[in-house]
């Protein structure tokens, strides 16, 4: 990568994506953690990324395995490989960068922490990274989104933490950001904004594409220890796009690795300008570029700008933008953007469930809705990026495998007559 | 006349209010009784999905205009429509200026800055477009021959601030506390503080303060304190939303604004007055 497109030119630019797009009250904080950033994470001032490494160890579990998907190998006709971030701490890869971004603000000598939280898992991470350094934290999360992650909403209070609901809108990821920057706009002077995902001003989506870095690293390392050289393709789900960009970051250089992001296609494609409504987030694979939540990138939006209500069964791909590098990095063609909509990724999260033993979050289940589909179109060696673990996502399942064509899914009639869970 | 020169001897009067609220005949009749109250410029925003600096108020306005149907082309019929004798500043974010293409299919910010110039707007104020990102959209003001308003936040240190100064025309908008807009019942006081910065740098633009203004006592103090005029949108806005809810006659709403116009008009006069310093109020 060229110091252009890698984000470390210090200006936040991806070819003509990301940028600083926020209120003047916010920029002062952006060139304080730029700052931060640059010295600590980068150049591993006072031994920040010691202790990030050392607490990653010992606090979340890291390293995670790369193991291979025995069924799925058979299936395929390939060598699948799982890197297991459903089973760092918190149970996704939030943490990684949670951690980090928790731990920074500390350095920073900053008091309080606020953050958004679409599914819930970057709340969850963000909550337990907040008591594990003794800080207080306030999660915003969209009314619809707490209703559809309870078991996430209560993790975030256990550990401590303020949940806000945010009722504006839709009430789900993008007000969530929204109301946060509000926040932060406010408190600024003593407050961290723990941004979730690779999207948002500079430097949020190099900072955090960096913190999830961990994650390549370590799979290619994993991969060549294990196997031997490298795969031939490597396969995430992508919202904003943290779990994506983690996992692709190792492997950008190796140009024989196909890289996909799989987005969510949700019920259809396409943005519904009337309604102002998109049935999908797959903002890589149909958005046009724009401006949102502080950066320029690849946006579902209708022809005067106005960004629409997105839609996944997933609530942590439920976003109507993406990080502004994954958008340059699929303009270059360098990673292929992919989507599958709602029916597939169920199938997945029940195939993944009951030939490997393994139950994925529905933003991971794409990505394995995206191997039995297209999985001719790959390589012989395939690692796959289990983002989370499906815990959360039970009621969701019970709820919306019957509205759904999912033939692999197991009989629900234990449930009947019990009303659910 | 312009946006600056509508800066006068007089302290000025800078209403904000959301084009479209609650519906185009309603918000035109509102915005022309806030020139009828004393206005000096109106900031007339144009309403976009995700207002990131506004606080609850302003976000009910833009979601009630989008509403009613508000689009940027409508917005500029708007402009065109309206009967003002102040100079209109076009308040709104970045894409929709951004996304905006003319029959030439020019892109960037040139079309909309000439197509909102034509239609008859003076000057722009766009809350997301920081001084690293305004390049394009200076270019495109200065070549259609209007404002561009800069933001000053009570962090903006002295490098950015000079860096703004450079930059801004028509007025300085100073924002008088931390956060998103919104009445207060008080005024802050790190605005003092912001405007005896400002006051440092010589030939400086005039300095509209805003964030939290809702009487004229307010305005009145904000003068006081050395501002060349004050910005006040959620005090309005409340007026509208009121009115709205209450299903009062559009005629009532506007003379309750005209009225609100000119105590917020009179009180920033009164804060210029020379004579003896009033005893503090609280």
């Amino acid at each position: 990568m060229s110091s252009e497109t890698d984000g470390r030119a210090g200006d936040g630019k991806f070819g003509e994506y990301g940028g600083q797009y926020v209120p003047e009250v916010l920029m002062p904080a952006l060139e304080e953690l730029t700052d931060a950033y640059e010295r600590y994470v980068l150049g591993n001032e006072d031994g920040f990324m010691d202790e990030l490494r050392e607490r990653l160890r010992d606090f979340g579990g890291r390293p995670t395995p790369l193991g291979r998907a025995d069924q799925l190998s058979a299936r395929y006709d390939r060598e699948v490989y799982l890197k297991r971030e459903d089973l760092l701490h918190s149970g996704a890869h939030k943490l990684n960068n949670a951690l980090g971004q928790v731990l920074l603000a500390k350095y920073m000598g900053k008091e309080r922490i606020v953050a958004e939280t679409g599914a819930g898992q970057h709340g969850t991470a963000t909550a337990m990274a907040a008591a594990h350094l003794d800080m207080p934290c306030e999660i915003y999360m969209g009314r619809k989104d707490i209703n559809r992650q309870r078991p996430n909403v209560f993790r975030m209070r256990l550990n401590g933490a303020t949940v806000t609901p945010v009722t504006v809108g839709r009430g789900t990821l993008k007000e969530a950001i929204s109301e946060t920057m509000r926040d932060w706009a406010t408190t600024v002077e003593n407050t961290h904004y723990v941004i979730g995902s690779v999207v948002g001003p500079h430097p949020f989506p190099s900072m955090v594409r960096e913190f999830h870095a961990v994650i390549s690293r370590e799979a290619r390392r994993q991969f060549a220890e294990q196997v031997g050289g490298l795969p031939d393709a490597v396969i995430a789900c992508a919202g904003g796009g943290s779990n994506t960009m983690g996992t692709f970051e190792a492997f950008l250089d190796d140009e024989d690795v196909d890289l996909y992001a799989v987005e969510a296609g949700g019920s259809g494609l396409g943005v519904d300008d009337d309604a102002g409504v998109a049935p999908n987030s797959a903002s890589l694979s149909t958005g046009t570029e724009g401006v949102l939540h502080g950066a320029r990138t690849k946006v579902l939006q209708d022809p005067d700008g106005q960004i629409v209500e997105s839609h996944s069964v997933s609530a942590g791909l439920d976003y109507a933008g993406v990080g502004p590098q994954l958008a340059h990095l699929v303009d270059e063609e360098r990673v292929h953007a992919v989507n599958v909509d709602d029916d597939a990724a169920l199938e997945g999260f029940h195939r993944l469930s009951n030939t490997e033993g393994v139950i994925p979050a529905l933003e991971t289940a794409h990505a394995f809705g995206y191997l039995e589909e297209y999985h001719q179109e790959l390589g012989e060696r395939v690692v796959i990026n289990v983002s989370g673990r499906g815990d959360k996502d039970l009621e969701t399942a019970i709820e919306e495998t019957p509205n759904h064509d999912v033939p692999n899914a197991p009989d629900m009639d234990v449930f009947e007559g019990t009303g659910g869970m | 006349m312009g946006v600056e020169g509508a800066f006068g001897s007089e302290p000025a009067f800078v209403p904000y209010l959301a084009a479209g609220d609650p519906s185009v005949e309603a918000s035109k009749a509102y915005v022309e009784a806030l020139d009828r109250g004393g206005a000096d410029v109106i900031e007339l925003g144009l309403p976009f999905s995700e207002p990131i600096a506004e606080g609850p108020t302003i976000q009910g306005a833009v979601a009630r205009a989008l509403r009613a149907g508000m689009t940027p082309r409508r917005y500029l019929g708007f402009v065109r429509d309206v009967d003002t004798e102040a100079p209109l500043v076009c308040m709104t974010y970045y894409n929709l200026i951004y996304q905006f293409r003319d029959e030439t299919e020019r892109g960037g910010p040139d079309a909309f800055v000439h197509a909102a110039a034509d239609a008859g707007v003076e000057g722009f104020v766009v809350p997301d477009l920081p001084v690293e990102e305004a390049g394009p959209m200076r270019r495109a003001c200065d070549d259609a021959g209007v404002d561009l308003v800069s933001i000053v936040a009570p962090t903006t240190g002295d490098g950015r601030l000079r860096r703004l100064l450079e930059i801004s025309s028509g007025y300085v908008y100073v924002q008088a506390r931390l956060g998103v807009t919104g009445a207060r019942d008080d005024v802050s006081g790190r605005t003092a503080e912001t405007l005896a910065r400002l006051q440092q740098y010589e030939a400086a633009l005039p300095k509209a303060v805003g964030f939290g203004i809702r009487t004229g006592d307010h305005a009145e103090r904000i003068v006081r304190a050395g501002a060349d005029g004050v910005i006040v949108g959620s005090a309005l806005v409340d007026v509208v939303a009121d009115g709205h809810e209450a299903g009062d006659p559009v005629p009532d709403v506007a003379d309750r604004l005209a009225d609100l116009a000119d105590e917020l008009k009179t009180g920033a006069v009164r804060g210029r007055d020379p004579g003896p310093a009033e005893p503090e109020r609280n």
